[in-house]
């Protein structure tokens, strides 16, 4: 079910890039693709009924959530938090050069 | 430790000095204007020396914070050198000094060069992480290290066509790495390892079909976009024109194939393995990015964004020879691969130099350049023969090995299509050559000169590797460069076993 929900988010993500015509609005869709995907690696670390992988004893034998994802993610998230720190950048230097977050009104280039 | 020679321990160092020295530009650029000069192309330098050191090693594998495999599994990231990496290396490494030397004197027109030395040094770094690391998930890092150096580099001149091109291109690319990463996930969640040899042993005994084909065409999307191949490569010519000229250089000459072309064949050549359908595909996409690049580039009156076109269809080649999986095919991709590097970025220093010196890239303002510009002429004339593919310049001879591999493997219609390609090539830099450097010279451009020494020394070096570096398909030359990248390719999961008995 919530992998399903996963599979949307990622989707809504997707189409709002591809429709909306707001420069901060396509930043936004960016971030909601990422964040599906984020909570995908988690899930996919996922056990039910599983113990934090803190081992304190060689014999003891748990069911372990496994730790990799998360370590993934940390790393995913701050990947994306660069890349949107750098995209709204730009769209604050677009909107001074443009006076607009149109993207029909911003196309200097084509051809 | 399974092998104990001291050259592994070189492998990070690739990766880490250019780091260091981006951070060490920025520390030291209040001392003096020309300390990040030096120390960027110093560095560069040694990265040469170091990768040329490299040849004619066997496979090597250095575990990143010695982190020893546990029953024979990998536990750490691991760096990984084969013939195919080195032969990347030496593309990233060549290019990229021979840009810096470029940018000493073409980036004085920007006002903050340690900042633009400090993203190029970054950029080197992810790539040269990208094709060294045996990791896949390592791989998205120094993919996206590189994919946001380059994004900013884009937006270097703060325009707003700069701009433009830049968000453009950072939209396609965060959703490229979205996909790159969703395909991460998939395989992680059907293996449960991240080391690209440990996929590959672990895929070897499952049979799950559905999963793989569906990242096949994840990591085919995202890659794609990052590569620009046909049905993805929008963003390219928007951006690639509009960095400065030496970026222009590095991106189409290098990035496209370092984070594009090389880990899509690298993953489905030596991790999952190629499915018959797949390789077709693949062919499909390349013979219409060879074609209809070299078309959009006909109705281009831009320099640089004429250029831009021919590198979607150039890269076409490229993968045209790899895909078709025959030994002379994958010879040909990987030859045309090293010369695409060479004479691309040739063209791209020399549209730098046009700009520099008459301030337009517009073909129908120039004219009549060869007077002015001796030495950007003659190179251009060089690099326009090399790319399309006239004898004895190399363009020629990986043109030829593709065609006669096309023809080898049955593909008479894509050998056909090659040369036609190639012809088209001929036709749109002869455009070139007439209105920019012969012809006329305009009344607008009576007084430029040529441009300083720098530029001039590099783009001759360039112009020197497109005339001799057909001699590398003679034997002797051709064991040390190409034959160990093309094993790789054809040893498919051989590539398993070696890494893992290291």
């Amino acid at each position: 079910m919530i992998y399903f929900l996963c599979g949307l988010l990622f989707l809504v993500g997707l189409s709002g890039i591809l429709l909306k015509r707001n420069l901060i609005k396509i930043i936004i869709s960016l971030t909601i693709i990422e964040y599906s995907l984020f909570m995908f690696l988690a899930l996919v670390g996922y056990k039910h009924k599983a113990v934090p992988p803190i081992i304190t004893s060689l014999t003891e034998k748990n069911n372990y959530v496994d730790p990799l994802p998360q370590a993934l993610v940390l790393t995913a998230i701050v990947i994306g938090l660069a890349t949107t720190a750098l995209l709204v950048a730009l769209a604050v230097r677009i909107y001074e050069k443009y006076g607009t977050f149109d993207i029909r009104e911003i196309r200097k280039l084509k051809g | 430790m399974g092998s104990s020679s001291i050259t592994q321990y070189l492998l990070p160092v690739l990766v880490v000095l250019p780091l260091g020295g981006a951070l060490l530009i920025q520390l030291l650029k209040k001392v003096s204007k020309l300390i990040s000069d030096i120390i960027a192309n110093f560095i560069l330098v040694v990265l040469v020396v170091l990768v040329f050191s490299l040849l004619n090693n066997p496979v090597l594998v250095y575990k990143v914070g010695g982190w020893m495999p546990v029953k024979g599994i990998p536990v750490g990231i691991y760096l990984v050198l084969d013939g195919l990496s080195l032969l990347l290396l030496i593309i990233i490494n060549m290019i990229g000094l021979i840009s810096l030397i470029f940018s000493i004197s073409y980036m004085n027109k920007f006002t903050n060069k340690p900042l633009y030395y400090t993203l190029f040094l970054l950029m080197i770094t992810g790539m040269n992480g990208v094709v060294l690391s045996g990791d896949l998930f390592n791989i998205y890092v120094f993919l996206e290290v590189a994919a946001i150096a380059s994004y900013s580099l884009v937006a270097f001149g703060t325009e707003a066509d700069e701009l433009e091109a830049s968000f453009k291109y950072q939209v396609m690319g965060t959703v490229a790495s979205a996909f790159i990463l969703l395909g991460i996930i998939i395989i992680y969640s059907i293996t449960g390892t991240l080391n690209l040899a440990d996929i590959g042993r672990v895929l070897k005994d499952k049979a799950t079909e559905t999963p793989l084909i569906l990242t096949g065409i994840l990591f085919l999307v995202g890659f794609g976009l990052k590569g620009a191949m046909m049905p993805f490569h929008a963003w390219l010519p928007d951006a690639h024109p509009s960095a400065p000229a030496p970026i222009s250089a590095m991106l189409s000459g290098v990035l496209i194939k370092a984070i594009g072309i090389y880990v899509l064949v690298r993953i489905m050549f030596n991790v999952i393995g190629v499915t018959p359908i797949f390789s077709n595909m693949m062919l499909y996409i390349s013979a219409i990015s060879m074609t209809a690049g070299v078309f959009l580039a006909f109705a281009q009156w831009d320099f640089k964004r004429l250029l831009a076109y021919h590198s979607i269809s150039q890269m076409g080649y490229v993968m045209l020879g790899i895909w078709l999986m025959t030994p002379l095919g994958i010879l040909g991709g990987l030859f045309h691969m090293l010369n695409h590097s060479v004479f691309k970025s040739l063209l791209f220093l020399n549209s730098g130099a046009v700009v520099y010196g008459t301030g337009s890239r517009q073909l129908k303002r120039l004219g009549g350049l060869n007077q002015k510009m001796p030495v950007t002429g003659g190179t251009s004339l060089i690099a326009s023969m090399s790319i399309a593919g006239l004898p004895p310049f190399n363009g020629f001879w990986s043109k030829l090995i593709i065609i006669m591999a096309c023809i080898q493997s049955h593909h008479f219609f894509l050998a056909a299509l090659a040369v036609l390609v190639s012809i088209m090539t001929l036709v749109s830099f002869l455009k070139v050559q007439r209105y920019a450097f012969f012809g006329e010279l305009k009344q607008a451009s009576k007084d430029i000169k040529e441009v300083p020494f720098a530029m001039c020394f590099s783009m001759i070096l360039l112009a020197f590797l497109c005339t001799t570096m057909g001699v590398l398909l003679f034997p002797g030359a051709k064991e040390l460069f190409i034959d160990p990248a093309v094993n790789v390719l054809l040893n498919g999961k051989g590539y398993i076993s070696l890494v893992l008995s290291r």
